[in-house]
């Protein structure tokens, strides 16, 4: 690409990341994708796990609340290298059918992110269904609805509806997690940013582009999600007209 | 089992480290987080808005981009201005201390929040009662407002304290030899990455729960306090 002249700042070149667009796509294809599916994962673990939490289920509670301690506990780099690394010790992982999974870094990365998503949305959910009015749940018991459908129809969206600041939090955490998936030669944003600095050996230029994006990134969740907020809590605010 | 065992004292040092860039980084950004507070709290529209670009550039970056950029950069930084202005001369930052300054920075933002909710919690009563008795503004503020802030701030202090270990996880890209290194370093050397791992997790697990312990203790005697008892 051709070098643009009022993009060369001396100290700071921005032609060098320019040269190197198609690094930065994928790498923003990437955390976005890896992402949105550990968010998504995790959500759809979350659910029945949240619930058999909140319900204090014998069998099940304390096992759940063993599971989502210690991956809330712990931090999410040493539960990526564990997949990543450790799995590998053992040859009866090796020879098995998980090992065409398990020794793909992608594949680690959105196995570690979701279940770290899911211990966290597990807690956040359990909250916000605990609670939850009392009232609402009766109501729907009344009416003679089954479990699921009370799940579906009552719980779930009321319970939502509540932890969506928590969810924001989340999501946002889930993103700036994320970077940790370059540690295992994922390519992603700060990867991107990583090789255009390995490459041509300076400090700034692809740390600067990949913070850049990152802040973008969260710029736009953070307004669409308290968008959202306000559309799903319209019916709280007073009427206007 | 007698792999940990054998290679204890390396990975009691990777703890020690861990712990040290951990409580190092607290301390930065309890100072970073009281100038924060004071800086979005006070009537100077260049301090408030000072302020709120530091929270809101720190929460939108992701811990390792700002860790790897002040390594990084902040080194090249700092010798370009010594060799422009000739004050000093070359300079390497350690890893100990980029790690340091990057989280502390980070957790700074965090504090700030914590302790400006604090403060805005204290009854404005309090502060005019002090006006009143003739008390000049460092002393309300050492005598009002900072104790009972310290003690409305020990919760979301907690927090920020439980997430900042787990942080310090991170320094080990930057080469620091603390826990996480060390058990990778030496788990992929000899081949057994994941018992030395699972060390790590587990000692990180460790280390959560007795700073929730010891907090915990602290902020029952905390309400205690504040209840006269």
């Amino acid at each position: 690409m051709e070098k643009i002249n009022w993009l060369d700042w001396g100290v700071i070149d921005w032609n060098l990341p320019l040269n190197h667009w198609d690094l930065f796509i994928v790498g923003t294809f990437n955390t976005v994708l890896l992402t949105i599916l550990a968010l998504f994962v995790g959500w759809v673990l979350s659910i029945p796990l949240a619930f058999l939490r909140a319900n204090r289920n014998k069998l099940f509670n304390y096992p759940i609340l063993c599971f989502t301690y210690v991956f809330r506990g712990t931090p999410l780099l040493i539960q990526l290298f564990l997949i990543y690394y450790g799995a590998g010790q053992f040859d009866i992982i090796k020879e098995s059918v998980f090992w065409v999974i398990l020794k793909d870094p992608w594949w680690c990365a959105f196995i570690a992110f979701s279940l770290n998503s899911a211990a966290y949305q597990t807690e956040i959910l359990r909250g916000a269904i605990e609670t939850m009015p009392q009232g609402e749940n009766e109501v729907a018991v009344s009416m003679g609805m089954p479990v699921l459908l009370r799940l579906r129809r009552i719980i779930l969206p009321s319970a939502t509806r509540r932890a969506l600041p928590m969810y924001s939090n989340e999501i946002i955490f889930m993103l700036h997690g994320s970077v940790i998936a370059s540690t295992i030669t994922i390519l992603d944003i700060l990867k991107a940013g990583r090789m255009v600095n390995g490459q041509y050996y300076v400090a700034y230029e692809g740390f600067i582009t990949a913070a850049v994006i990152y802040m973008a990134l969260v710029f736009i969740t953070t307004k669409g999600l308290k968008r959202l907020e306000g559309n799903w809590n319209a019916y709280k605010q007073p009427r206007t007209t | 089992m007698e792999q940990i065992w054998e290679f204890r004292s390396i990975l009691l040092q990777g703890m020690l480290w861990s712990i040290a860039v951990a409580v190092s980084s607290l301390m930065l950004s309890v100072i970073l987080g009281l100038i924060g507070a004071w800086g979005k709290l006070s009537s100077n529209s260049t301090a408030n808005r000072l302020a709120n670009m530091y929270t809101t550039v720190v929460r939108g970056v992701p811990d390792l981009v700002l860790m790897l950029l002040i390594f990084y950069g902040g080194q090249q930084t700092l010798n370009h201005i010594g060799q422009s202005t000739g004050l000093w001369g070359y300079i390497e930052i350690g890893q100990f201390t980029a790690s340091v300054s990057t989280i502390g920075l980070i957790f700074g933002a965090y504090m700030t929040e914590t302790f400006r909710g604090a403060i805005i919690a204290i009854p404005q009563g309090q502060r005019e009662a002090g006006i009143a008795c003739g008390m000049s503004k460092v002393l309300i503020f050492k005598r009002i407002i900072f104790p009972q802030m310290l003690q409305i701030a020990l919760p979301s202090f907690t927090n920020n304290w439980l997430v900042l270990i787990k942080t310090t996880s991170l320094v080990s890209v930057l080469g620091l030899q603390e826990l996480t290194y060390v058990s990778k370093a030496i788990g992929l050397k000899y081949q057994s990455p994941f018992t030395f791992l699972i060390f790590a997790f587990f000692a990180y697990l460790i280390l959560t729960m007795i700073s929730e312990l010891i907090f915990y203790f602290l902020n029952r005697k905390n309400r205690m306090v504040s209840r006269g008892i």
